[in-house]
C-alpha cells in the first residue's frame, strides 16, 4: 500500500516506517470511527434526563468523582480513541459555549453516527450523508425557531427564570432542593446582569464550597467570603463600615529586583540600618492607618513585626488573598489594587458594609465574610453537603444553572423540554424530507430518526416503554398540532410540557444540534486512519 | 468487527449491574467493618500504620478507623468522605452515620433484585427523610420537659456523656463526663475546642485525670529564673530573641579586621540588650517567646529576676494570650500601650515525672487544660478521641439544646412512624419505605448484638414497647434489657443525630445514582530506585 514502484520497477518507499503504524483506510475506517463514536455516546445516554444516573470517575491519583455531568466525565474519562477525543472536544464546547445540553449534545452525535452506518451500509457516499444532515440540520434549526416562545421576566419577575433553572437542575442528584439552588442562581445571575446591554459576567459570581452542613443550607452572599483569617488572632472579628486598602506589597522591607549589596563595616552603618528598618515597618502601618483605612488586605505575607504593629495600630489585616480574589475583592467593593504604599490614597479605599469572621464545625475553619459592598454586583454562592463528592457536583450543576439563566437574558427565547422540541423537529424534518430530491432524501429522513433518539432515551432511563412512548407522544403532537407535548419522565400524569413548566434555552437546543451535526459531519469525511501501532 | 477501545490500556469500565453491585458490596463491607464498634459495648480495633516503625493505634472511633484504611473501591471512599465530614462538622457520631448510610444501601440492593429503579428509591428515602426529620423535631418539642429535668438533676450534658464515653473509659466514665461538662461550661456558649487544652501524660491511671481551671504550659523555666512568681505580669510575645537580623535584603556584614568583628559583635549584643531592656520596661515579671531564647538574653533575664519561657508552640502562645488576656506582642517600643496579661500564681509543678509550668488565677476563664492520665500511650490517644466527642457534643448541645433520648430510642420512634406511612402509600413506593424503617431498626439492633444480647428478642420487646403512646423505651445496654431512656438519663443531641441522617442519606442517594464505574488508569510511579 505505502510502497509503490516507479517506471523501472524499483520500489520506494511513501509513509515512513510502516511497519510501526497501522492503518485502516475506506470503508473499514469509517465503520471504526462510527462505533467509537457510539460507544461514547452510549456512556453518556444512561446520564440523560431527569431519571439518568450517575457515573463514578476515579481519577489516577485514585480521587473520586461522582457525576452525571456529560463535560465532566467524558474530561475524566481517560480517552485514548482519536474519535472518542473528538466527541470529549465536542461535549466541552457545548460546555464552553452555553453551559448546558453537554449530555444531549453526545447523544444527538451518536444517534445520527448510527444512522450514518446504515446508510453506509446502503452504499450511500458519505458526503452525500453529510450534505443530507447539514441540510436537515437547518431545517430543525429553522423549525426549532419556528416553536420557540419569548417569554418575559424581569427584576421583580423572576419566575420563568426559576422554571427554567430547575429543569437543568432536575437531572443532577440536587433534585431534592432544585428550587432553593434555582432561586439562587437566578438571583445571582440577576444581580450582576447588565440587563440592558444583555450581558452577564459569569466571573463576577464566586461559587465556594465548604463540606458540612445540608444542602439546604446552601446560601447566596452579596459580597465576597475569602477562606482566610485574621492575620492576628487577636485582631476584631467584625468591622462595621470597613474601609478596605487593598495592597499587593507584603509588609516587608523592600526587596529592590535589581541586584545590590548592603555592607555593613562599621558600628554605625549597623546602628542606622537598624534604625531603618524599624522606621520602614512603622511607616507602612502608618501610611495605611493615614488614608482611613479599617481593614488591610494583603497579597502577602506579613513580617512579625509588622503583625504586631498592625495589630497595636488597631488595624485589622488579612494575608495570603489570592490574586483571583483579590480582583473580586476590588471589584466589589469599589477599591483600587495598590502595589506599593506609596500610592495609597482615601480615594483608592475599598468599602464594605459588614466584615466578619465565621468559624464552621469542630475544626479551626474560619471564612472571612464581606459584604454590604459598595458595588453589590459581585455574589457568591455558598454551598453546603455532607461529604466532598456532593459539593463538587453541586458546583457542577451550580454552573450549569448560571449559564442558563445567562442564556435566557441574552436571548429569552425558550422551546419545551423533555424531548417535545425534538419530536416537533422530527417531524418537520420528516415532513420535509420528501421535498429532496435525490440521495439526500434518504440521509434528511435519517436525521429525523436520529431525532427521535433524545426522547427516546429520556423515555428508557424514566423506566418507559420507548417505543410505545414515543409514538403515542408523535401521534398526539401530529394530531393536535401542538408542538407542547414531550416524554412524561416525573409521572406527573402529563406530558404537556407547557403545564409541567419543562422548558429550555432556544440558543441551547440549537447549538446542540449544530455541534452534533458539525462533528458528524467532520467524523464521516475521514476515510483513512494512521497511527503509530503499539510497541 | 471487533469492540473498538476507546479508554487507554490501564483503564477499566463497570457497566449497569456490574457497577452497581461494586459499589454496592464496598459499601456493605466497609459498614460491616465498623460495625461492631457501634453502641456503649463496641469493640475496638487495632490499625498498624504501613510507615516506619508500624504504629499501632487502638480505638473505636469510626472517623480515625476509617481515616487509615487505604480504600480502592470508589464508593467506600464516599462513605469514608462522611464519615470525615461528620467528624469536622459535629465530631460525634461518625460510626452512626457509615452504619445507617450502609444499611439503607444494604435494603437498596434488595429492593434493586426485585426490580425497583434506584432513582424511585431515592425519591421515597428523601420524602422519609423531610419526614423524619419533622417528626425528630417535634419530639424535640416534646423532650423540651425532659430537658428541664435532666437541667436540674446535674449539668446541662452529663447524662448523654455517659452515653458517649463508651470506649476505653469504660470504668470512670462519670469522672469523664464531669471533667469534660466542666471544660465546656467554661467555653460560655463558644465552641472554639481550642481553647481547651489536653495534655497526654502516660503513667497513673485514668482516674487520675483532671481539669485544671488555670492554664499548664509544657515547658521548663530557664536556668536561675525564679521558680514561683505570685501577681505575675505576663508579656506574651512572637519575636526573635536569638540574634535578630538585619531584615533589610542584601545586607550582609563585610569588615577587615579582627577588632572591627569584635565591635559589630559588640553592637549586636547592645542592641540585643536594648531590646531586653525594652521588654523589661513593660514592668513585667515573666516573660514568655514563641521563638528561641538564647543564653544571652536568657542571662540578662535571669538577671532581672524576669521568668523568660521560650519556644512555647503557637497554639500554646494563642491560648495562654487568651486566659491572661494579654496581647501577642512584636515590637516593644511603646510598652504604655501593650497589653499585658495577667495571672495571680505561676509555678512550676510535677506531673508524673515531668515539670510543667502551671499558670493559675488567670484572668479570662475561659480557657483550660485537661491532663489526662493513663497506662500507655494508646489508652491516653484513645482517651484524647474520646474526650474530644464528648467535648463536641457538648460544645455543639451548649447552642443547641435540643435532646433526643438515646439507647435506639429515635429509632423506634420514626420507624414505627414510617412503617405507619408505608401502610397508607399505594404502589411500589410502599416497599421503599419499609425498607427505610428496616435500616432504621438495624442500628438498635447491631448496639444490641455488640453488648452481647439477644438483638432478635429486644428488639421486638422494644418494638412491642413503641406502640403505647409517649413511649420512652430504650435498649439499656448496661442491664441487657429494655428501660426507660428518660429514667436513666440517656440522651443524644439532636444536632448530631441530624448530621448523621443527613449525611448517610446523601451519601446513599450518590451511591445509588451511580450505574457506571470508570477508572482511570493508575498513575505510574516513577522509579526511583
Amino acid at each position: 500500500m505505502a510502497l509503490a514502484f516507479d517506471e523501472y520497477g524499483r520500489p520506494f518507499i511513501i509513509l515512513k516506517e510502516q511497519d510501526q503504524k497501522t492503518r485502516l483506510r475506506g470503508i473499514d475506517a469509517q465503520k471504526a470511527n462510527i462505533s467509537a463514536g457510539k460507544a461514547v455516546a452510549r456512556i453518556l445516554r444512561t446520564s440523560l434526563g431527569p431519571k439518568g444516573m450517575d457515573k463514578i470517575l476515579q481519577s489516577p491519583d485514585g480521587n473520586v468523582t461522582i457525576t452525571n455531568d456529560g463535560a465532566t466525565i467524558l474530561e475524566q474519562m481517560d480517552v485514548d480513541n482519536q474519535i472518542a477525543k473528538l466527541m470529549v472536544e465536542l461535549s466541552r464546547s457545548q460546555d464552553y459555549e452555553i453551559g448546558d445540553g453537554t449530555t444531549g449534545v453526545v447523544v444527538m452525535a451518536g444517534a445520527l453516527l448510527e444512522q450514518a452506518e446504515r446508510l453506509l451500509e446502503r452504499g450511500i457516499h458519505p458526503i452525500r450523508i453529510a450534505e443530507g444532515y447539514e441540510m436537515a440540520s437547518r431545517i430543525a434549526v429553522e423549525h426549532l425557531e419556528h416553536i420557540s416562545q419569548k417569554f418575559d421576566f424581569g427584576a421583580s419577575n423572576i419566575e420563568p427564570l426559576v422554571q427554567t433553572c430547575m429543569t437543568t437542575l432536575s437531572s443532577k442528584i440536587v433534585n431534592r432542593c432544585k428550587r432553593h439552588l434555582a432561586e439562587i442562581s437566578v438571583k445571582a445571575v440577576l444581580s450582576v446582569a447588565d440587563l440592558e446591554r444583555k450581558d452577564v459576567n459569569l466571573d463576577m459570581i464566586k461559587v465556594e464550597g465548604k463540606v458540612g452542613g445540608k444542602l439546604e443550607d446552601t446560601e447566596l452572599i452579596y459580597g465576597i467570603t475569602v477562606d482566610k483569617d485574621m492575620s492576628h488572632p487577636q485582631m476584631p472579628k467584625q468591622i462595621e463600615d470597613a474601609k478596605i486598602a487593598i495592597l499587593t506589597c507584603p509588609f516587608e522591607p523592600p526587596k529592590p529586583k535589581t541586584k545590590h549589596k548592603v555592607d555593613i563595616d562599621t558600628v554605625e552603618k549597623f546602628q542606622t540600618l537598624r534604625l531603618q528598618e524599624q522606621k520602614y515597618f512603622d511607616d507602612m502601618v502608618q501610611k495605611c492607618k493615614d488614608v482611613g483605612a479599617t481593614l488591610v488586605i494583603c497579597q502577602w505575607g506579613f513580617d512579625d513585626e509588622a503583625n504586631h504593629l498592625l495589630m497595636h495600630r488597631n488595624l485589622p489585616a488579612v494575608r495570603w488573598v489570592g490574586g483571583v480574589e483579590l480582583e473580586l475583592i476590588a471589584i466589589a467593593t469599589g477599591g483600587r489594587i495598590v502595589p506599593r504604599f506609596q500610592e495609597l490614597t482615601p480615594e483608592k479605599l475599598g468599602r464594605a458594609g459588614l466584615v466578619r469572621e465565621k468559624s464552621f464545625g469542630t475544626t479551626k475553619d474560619k471564612m472571612l465574610y464581606i459584604e454590604h459592598c459598595a458595588n453589590s454586583r459581585a455574589v457568591t454562592i455558598f454551598i453546603r453537603g455532607g461529604n466532598k463528592m456532593m459539593i463538587e457536583e453541586t458546583k457542577r450543576s451550580i454552573h450549569d444553572a448560571l449559564c442558563v439563566a445567562r442564556n435566557l437574558i441574552r436571548n429569552n427565547s425558550i422551546v419545551y423540554g423533555g424531548g417535545s422540541a425534538e419530536i416537533s423537529c422530527s417531524i418537520a424534518v420528516e415532513a420535509a424530507a420528501d421535498k429532496y430530491p435525490g440521495v439526500e432524501q434518504y440521509a434528511v429522513r435519517a436525521f429525523a430518526d436520529a431525532l427521535d433518539s433524545v426522547p427516546m432515551a429520556l423515555a428508557e432511563n424514566s423506566g418507559l416503554q420507548p417505543i410505545e412512548t414515543l409514538s403515542a407522544v408523535k401521534s398526539q403532537q401530529i394530531k393536535e398540532n401542538n408542538p407542547h407535548y414531550g416524554i412524561d419522565c416525573n409521572d406527573v400524569g402529563t406530558n404537556d410540557m407547557r403545564e409541567q413548566d419543562v422548558f429550555e434555552t432556544l440558543i441551547g437546543k440549537q447549538q446542540q444540534i449544530l455541534l452534533a451535526t458539525q462533528v458528524v459531519k467532520m467524523i464521516l469525511k475521514i476515510d483513512d486512519v494512521i497511527s503509530p501501532s503499539d510497541y | 468487527m471487533a469492540i473498538e477501545k476507546i479508554l487507554k490500556d490501564d483503564a477499566s469500565e463497570e457497566k449497569g449491574e456490574r457497577a452497581r453491585m461494586a459499589s454496592f458490596v464496598g459499601a456493605i463491607a466497609i459498614t460491616d467493618l465498623v460495625k461492631t464498634t457501634l453502641g456503649p459495648k463496641g469493640m475496638d480495633k487495632i490499625l498498624q500504620s504501613t510507615g516506619r516503625g508500624h504504629e499501632v493505634t487502638v480505638t473505636n472511633d469510626g472517623a480515625t478507623i476509617l481515616k487509615s484504611l487505604h480504600i480502592d473501591n470508589p464508593a467506600a471512599k464516599v462513605l469514608i468522605d462522611i464519615s470525615k465530614v461528620q467528624d469536622d462538622e459535629v465530631g460525634d457520631g461518625t460510626t452512626s452515620v457509615v452504619v445507617l448510610a450502609g444499611e439503607l444501601l444494604r435494603e437498596a440492593e434488595k429492593l434493586v433484585a426485585a426490580k425497583i429503579h434506584p432513582v424511585t428509591i431515592i425519591s421515597v428515602y428523601n420524602n422519609v427523610c423531610l419526614f423524619y426529620r419533622l417528626r425528630m423535631a417535634s419530639e424535640c418539642a416534646r423532650n423540651a420537659l425532659l430537658q428541664r429535668v435532666v437541667d436540674n438533676k446535674e449539668n446541662a450534658g452529663y447524662a448523654f456523656i455517659l452515653y458517649y464515653l463508651p470506649n476505653v473509659l469504660g470504668f470512670d466514665k462519670e469522672h469523664f463526663a464531669q471533667l469534660a461538662v466542666d471544660a465546656v461550661m467554661r467555653l460560655k456558649g463558644s465552641t472554639n475546642l481550642e481553647a481547651i487544652q489536653i495534655i497526654k501524660k502516660p503513667g497513673g491511671s485514668l482516674k487520675d485525670s483532671f481539669l485544671d481551671e488555670g492554664f499548664i504550659l509544657d515547658k521548663k523555666i530557664g536556668l536561675g529564673q525564679p521558680k514561683r512568681i505570685e501577681n505575675a505580669k505576663i508579656l506574651v510575645a512572637n519575636t526573635a530573641m536569638d540574634t535578630d537580623k538585619v531584615k533589610i535584603y542584601g545586607a550582609r556584614v563585610r569588615v577587615d579586621s579582627m577588632s572591627k568583628v569584635a565591635e559589630i559583635e559588640g553592637a549586636e549584643k547592645e542592641k540585643m540588650r536594648e531590646k531586653v531592656k525594652k521588654i523589661m520596661a513593660h514592668g513585667i515579671n515573666c516573660f514568655v517567646n514563641r521563638q528561641l531564647i538564647y543564653n544571652f538574653p536568657e542571662e540578662l533575664f535571669a538577671d532581672a529576676s524576669i521568668l523568660a519561657i521560650e519556644h512555647a508552640d503557637f497554639d500554646g502562645i494563642e491560648r495562654l494570650a487568651l486566659v491572661t488576656g494579654g496581647e501577642i506582642a512584636s515590637t516593644f517600643d511603646n510598652p504604655e500601650s501593650v497589653k499585658l496579661g495577667h495571672c495571680k500564681l505561676i509555678e512550676e509543678i510535677m506531673i508524673g515525672e515531668d515539670k510543667l509550668i502551671h499558670f493559675s488565677g488567670v484572668e479570662m476563664g475561659q480557657a483550660c487544660t485537661v491532663v489526662l492520665r493513663g497506662a500507655s500511650h494508646h489508652v491516653l490517644d484513645e482517651a484524647e478521641r474520646s474526650l474530644h466527642d464528648a467535648l463536641c457534643v457538648l460544645s455543639q448541645t451548649v447552642n443547641d439544646t435540643r435532646v433526643l433520648l438515646g439507647g435506639g430510642w429515635p429509632e423506634m420512634v420514626m420507624a414505627k412512624e414510617v412503617d405507619e406511612l408505608a401502610r397508607k402509600t399505594p404502589g411500589k413506593k410502599s416497599h421503599a419505605i419499609e425498607a427505610f424503617s428496616r435500616a432504621l431498626v438495624a442500628i438498635p439492633t447491631i448496639i444490641a448484638d455488640n453488648a452481647g444480647l439477644d438483638s432478635a428478642d429486644l428488639v421486638a420487646q422494644l418494638r412491642a414497647e413503641h406502640h403505647k403512646e409517649g413511649c420512652n423505651a430504650g435498649i439499656d445496654v448496661i442491664s441487657g434489657s429494655v428501660g426507660d431512656m428518660a429514667e436513666l438519663g440517656i440522651a443524644e443531641s439532636f444536632k448530631v443525630k441530624q448530621a448523621v441522617l443527613l449525611s448517610a442519606i446523601e451519601a446513599a442517594e450518590m451511591i445509588l445514582r451511580v450505574d457506571e464505574i470508570i477508572t482511570c488508569a493508575p498513575r505510574k510511579r516513577e522509579d526511583r530506585m
